[in-house]
């Protein structure tokens, strides 16, 4: 599917992240590798947001340091991301991928059967000529997960793509992102939502405040934690 | 009374000295604004987008601006074209481009500081989707100037309602020149001092004509904008 160098594996080394004087992550160590979903859990605050923005590239390290496929390459077209509250650009739904399409270099001829089929795999094909900020908040946020995958991308990270959605909206996304970790695409995620985290995850990345707690296979996190934060965490008592 | 009525007479009958100076006062608006947009949005989307020091003194002083007195700016472009201006050798003092220069001054401050807030707050909210898209600088300014679109017509329009509305300027560098620098402005304050109030009277209903006219289309196309994208 791609060409050239991977961005995989996405290795941590150390990384702090401060702003001013509160420090946001703490000497995080990390390797995100290819494979079954990643989902970063833990309570608000935590870090998550900001270990997705940092694995994007869209910050940099105070200090330690990133490197995708072993190289500090912080600006890659092959990593996407979609946000927990998605901006539609003032268009019609189709021309928001058309945009993504024509950041990514796809020459105007093939954008057409692209968008078409970007927008059927996130089941948005009927509103293709709407205003996309007219869409529902569930719609907008696959219209988002469409406008990512139109990156091709080896890598697509989501912030809690589905924190502020219904149950109908949470599945399709879900969907969505199951059919796409099948394809090979790396998926690497934000949730607190437990139950998302064991209906999605390969492997778990438990944070608490700023730091990475416990790593581990999914079916392993949820049977036998190793930590007393996870336990805890697990039970639904308040982990602050 | 008498002189309402003659006014109406005056718009209705198609007076041509009327309506030529209806004709030259569009015509100047409209470069005026024209020559302001070219300049002023790439001057807005500038002070939102690039951080240089001194960048909040322009935001001010460029906000202060758009309540320039236009005697005063028609003053400084008097200097500059007269005789012995820097520019005099241009030799366009009193005459219509001398006026479009002026006029495009004034309403310049208003089209960038306007569309300096407009495309700012836009870039507040794409920020995060572009920069994880890789749009790059000139993707990102062309972007936000479409998307901006719709406020930025209504943009247009407010310079437009200065431009048209405004006397001083126009009055002073083009010198009220009776069919050559003469417009709806100029000749009102001319035609009431000399007592033509039918004159008078009729330019200013059709200024305030066009005036509404104009807020009219302003917020027809907000509406659309904001049925058609959101």
């Amino acid at each position: 599917m791609h060409g050239g160098m991977s961005d995989l594996p996405i290795t941590f080394e150390n990384a702090t992240v401060r702003a001013g004087a509160i420090t946001i992550l703490d000497r995080v160590s990390l390797a995100i590798t290819q494979g079954e979903p990643t989902l970063l859990i833990g309570p608000n605050g935590s870090g998550k947001s900001t270990l997705i923005r940092l694995g994007m590239g869209l910050i940099e390290a105070s200090e330690g340091r990133v490197r995708w496929g072993g190289r500090a390459n912080a600006d890659s077209p092959r990593r996407a991301m979609v946000f927990q509250h998605p901006v539609m650009l003032r268009r019609t739904a189709a021309d928001n991928i058309a945009y993504a399409l024509a950041s990514r270099g796809v020459p105007r001829a093939e954008q057409a059967s692209r968008i078409d089929a970007l927008l059927d795999q996130v089941g948005l094909k009927h509103l293709k000529d709407r205003p996309a900020r007219r869409l529902s908040g569930g719609e907008q946020q696959r219209m988002a997960l469409a406008r990512a995958l139109a990156c091709d991308p080896e890598v697509l990270f989501l912030d809690e793509p589905t924190a502020s959605l219904d149950p109908a909206s949470t599945k399709a996304v879900e969907d969505i992102v199951r059919a796409t970790a099948l394809r090979g695409v790396k998926v690497v995620m934000a949730s607190h939502d437990l139950g998302q985290a064991k209906r999605l995850a390969g492997d778990i990345v438990f944070l608490v405040r700023g730091r990475v707690i416990e790593q581990a296979r999914a079916e392993q996190f949820f049977t036998s934690p190793a930590t007393q934060e996870a336990k805890a965490f697990l039970r639904g008592d308040l982990v602050i | 009374m008498l002189e309402g009525a003659s006014a109406l007479d005056l718009i209705f009958s198609g007076d041509a000295n009327l309506y030529s100076i209806v004709g030259l006062s569009l015509y100047i608006s409209f470069f005026a604004v024209t020559l302001a947009a070219i300049v002023g949005f790439p001057l807005g989307a500038f002070l939102a987008l690039v951080n240089f020091p001194g960048r909040s003194f322009a935001i001010v002083v460029l906000n202060a601006f758009m309540g320039l007195p236009p005697v005063v700016v028609g003053l400084a472009v008097f200097l500059l074209l007269s005789r012995s201006g820097p520019l005099g050798f241009l030799g366009i003092l009193f005459t219509p481009r001398a006026m479009i220069i002026a006029q495009s001054l004034l309403v310049l401050p208003i089209i960038a500081a306007l569309a300096r807030q407009t495309i700012e707050d836009l870039w507040a909210e794409y920020r995060d989707e572009l920069t994880a898209m890789r749009v790059g600088p000139a993707g990102r300014v062309a972007t936000l100037l479409y998307d901006a679109r719709f406020s930025l017509v209504t943009t247009l329009l407010a310079g437009f309602g200065r431009a048209a509305a405004e006397v001083g300027t126009v009055m002073i560098v083009g010198g009220n020149i009776d069919g050559f620098t003469r417009t709806m402005t100029t000749a009102i304050a001319l035609e009431t001092s000399k007592g033509d109030l039918p004159l008078a009277m009729g330019l200013g209903i059709v200024l305030i004509s066009l005036v509404i006219v104009v807020n009219g289309i302003a917020w027809g196309v907000r509406r659309y904008g904001e049925l058609r994208a959101g």
